[in-house]
């Protein structure tokens, strides 16, 4: 008998194999894991919505047809966290804006619909930064998430609430949407794994739309086998989505499983280091090239002049293309409306939807956008910032001619204080310093644990970046870091956090 | 570069419709000021030829069939609207009196 805290502990590949043996039913999988929810949840608040009902009927429906001789697929039975920015049919999702508060989708998005014939087990909807903007979750309409290393501090952005249900270990798999770093910025601060998986490998249907050149889905999860088995069930091509990829999906699970950086050259960008960085975190990052060194992959160091101009262009294409997207949010079709009394236009009640709907953030981005696409203004700031997604996307070009992966450290610092940066724009963009230059130019990347800061004792999180549709690279190389790590600490990094 | 006004708050947020208050015409303005103040380096690039790049993946007018297949019914698409009539989305008046 497994009791429901060692369950809890147990990697997505252990589940699933213990469900196929008979070792353990979806159903015990699955409470034991809405228990650990109920215990630590109102103080880690990473869920906005527990379905317990729908829960626990697909884990009843993965032990029926296991009953029934059928085969299973590699994740059925396994629980997961869905953040609340992907359509579930019949389930609340709120974008973690008020603007959204009830509403109930009448669709599934691709990604909740893959999970599903996956019999993947969805918890809930996970907490976040409301429509994805921010780096700490604070800009959620519903109230902050703590990081489970330290409750008074953030657990990184937009996908807080994911990263945080990880690490909290109420669910062995989480999706996160990264669109400047939202995916790999939690999952550094957390001692966790995030993927954001090249431009178009995953479907963007029923993910509700932020920047949609930069928005990508993605796998977390506390281990990088278990990212790529994730991976492999929600990527693919969807007609559904035209800006999806029509070609098969990098061999993700094969690499994860045979992790090697022998021979790998292995890029260090200079750029990627200086002012604003943390001692800690770059001494951190130092030891993992080291380490590479060690494990027989050759270093090279490159020089990438345009990232240095990656955050400006970002905070510009970004909340362009959110003042567009953002839009359709106008109380006539979905969601809330405000002040039609029978005597305003259409035009007054939508202005005091969005007024009354929209956290400052959101309007922020709003606002920013409507002056970066303004005559006068387009040519000076988009423009140019389109100019310098060019220049960032030849710098990787140039990059990847002479090696397989670039590594960075994830984020500049660790996980900062609750209400640090909260009024403070600029501070909490320049979280998103290393992450932005994949999503501007779409390549591949991720993030692994790489040891705790010395000053502080959290989280460091390392990058590995590699060209689009070669992502079987981050696997290869991802795991072969982990497993030295391991080896090196004597068990997996989030043994090291506090109990809640 | 101009710093941004607390009129040119204001207008942008009725471009955006954005029916901001007061209070927070004068807050946004000052942030509005520092993030336009940083970004504004990308200007740096403005006089190099370079094409722009607006999206990751060369794609053009990706179509599909022009085939019906199935839908949300009018009772799905009409679920979340704040109001209803007739299976159509109940709206405030969007012209004015004639």
């Amino acid at each position: 008998m497994t009791d429901k805290n060692s369950i809890i502990r147990l990697t997505a590949a252990e589940i699933a194999g213990k469900i196929a043996a008979g070792e353990l039913t979806a159903v015990e999988v699955t409470e034991a894991h809405l228990a650990r929810i109920e215990a630590v949840d109102e103080k880690v608040h990473a869920f906005l919505h527990v379905d317990r009902e729908g829960a626990l009927a697909q884990a009843r429906a993965v032990d029926e047809k296991r009953a029934r001789g059928e085969k299973l697929g590699p994740l059925a039975g396994v629980p997961l966290a869905l953040k609340d920015i992907f359509t579930t049919t019949g389930v609340p999702t709120t974008v973690g804006s008020k603007i959204l508060e009830g509403w109930i989708p009448p669709y599934d998005a691709t990604v909740t619909k893959k999970l599903k014939d996956a019999g993947v087990v969805i918890l809930g909807k996970t907490n976040m930064d409301e429509f994805a903007m921010g780096s700490s979750t604070e800009n959620s309409a519903y109230g902050p998430t703590g990081n489970p290393w330290d409750l008074t501090r953030v657990p990184g952005g937009s996908g807080g609430g994911s990263s945080a249900a990880l690490a909290a270990f109420e669910a062995p798999l989480a999706i996160g949407t990264d669109t400047g770093g939202s995916i790999r910025q939690p999952a550094a601060v957390t001692g966790t794994v995030g993927v954001k998986p090249t431009y178009g490998g995953v479907s963007r249907y029923g993910m509700v739309a932020f920047s949609s050149s930069l928005d990508q889905g993605g796998p977390c999860a506390r281990t990088v086998l278990d990212a790529a088995l994730l991976h492999e069930v929600i990527a693919g091509h969807d007609p559904l989505d035209s800006t999806s990829i029509d070609a098969p999906v990098p061999p993700v699970v094969e690499a994860a499983r045979n992790g090697t950086v022998r021979g790998t050259r292995v890029g260090v960008v200079k750029q990627f280091r200086g002012e604003g960085y943390q001692a800690g975190v770059l001494q951190r990052f130092d030891e993992a090239v080291e380490l590479l060194k060690e494990l027989g992959a050759e270093i090279v160091e490159l020089d990438c002049p345009s990232f240095d101009l990656a955050l400006s262009a970002y905070y510009l294409i970004a909340p362009s293309e959110c003042s567009s997207n953002l839009a359709r949010f106008d109380g006539l079709r979905y969601g809330l409306r405000v002040g039609d009394d029978g005597t305003r236009s259409a035009e007054e009640v939508t202005s005091l939807t969005r007024e009354a709907g929209f956290g400052p953030e959101v309007k922020r981005r709003i606002m920013l956008g409507t002056y970066a696409l303004s005559s006068g203004y387009y040519d000076a700031y988009y423009g140019s910032a389109q100019k310098v997604r060019t220049l960032i996307k030849r710098d990787f070009d140039t990059a990847f001619e002479q090696v397989d992966v670039i590594v960075s450290p994830t984020t500049p610092t660790t996980a900062f204080p609750i209400g640090e940066r909260a009024d403070d724009p600029m501070a909490m963009y320049l979280a998103d310093l290393c992450t932005i230059p994949a999503n501007l130019a779409g390549n591949a990347a991720m993030s692994l644990p790489c040891g705790l800061a010395p000053e502080d004792n959290l989280p460091v999180g390392l990058q590995i970046v590699a060209p689009a549709m070669q992502d079987d690279r981050l696997y290869r190389a991802g795991a072969a870091i982990e497993a030295a790590f391991v080896e090196k600490w004597g068990h997996p990094l989030l043994e090291e956090a506090p109990s809640l | 570069m101009p710093g941004i006004t607390r009129e040119e708050v204001a207008h942008l947020a009725r471009l955006a419709r954005l029916e901001l208050k007061p209070e927070e015409l004068d807050h946004f303005a000052g942030q509005l000021d520092d993030i336009i103040g940083a970004v504004a380096r990308v200007s740096e690039v403005a006089d190099q030829d370079v094409p722009p790049t607006s999206h990751p993946l060369p794609l053009t007018n990706v179509m599909r069939a022009d085939e019906v297949r199935p839908s949300l019914t009018p009772e799905q698409a009409l679920s979340g609207a704040p109001a209803q009539e007739q299976q159509r989305f109940k709206v405030p008046q969007i012209l004015g009196e004639e």
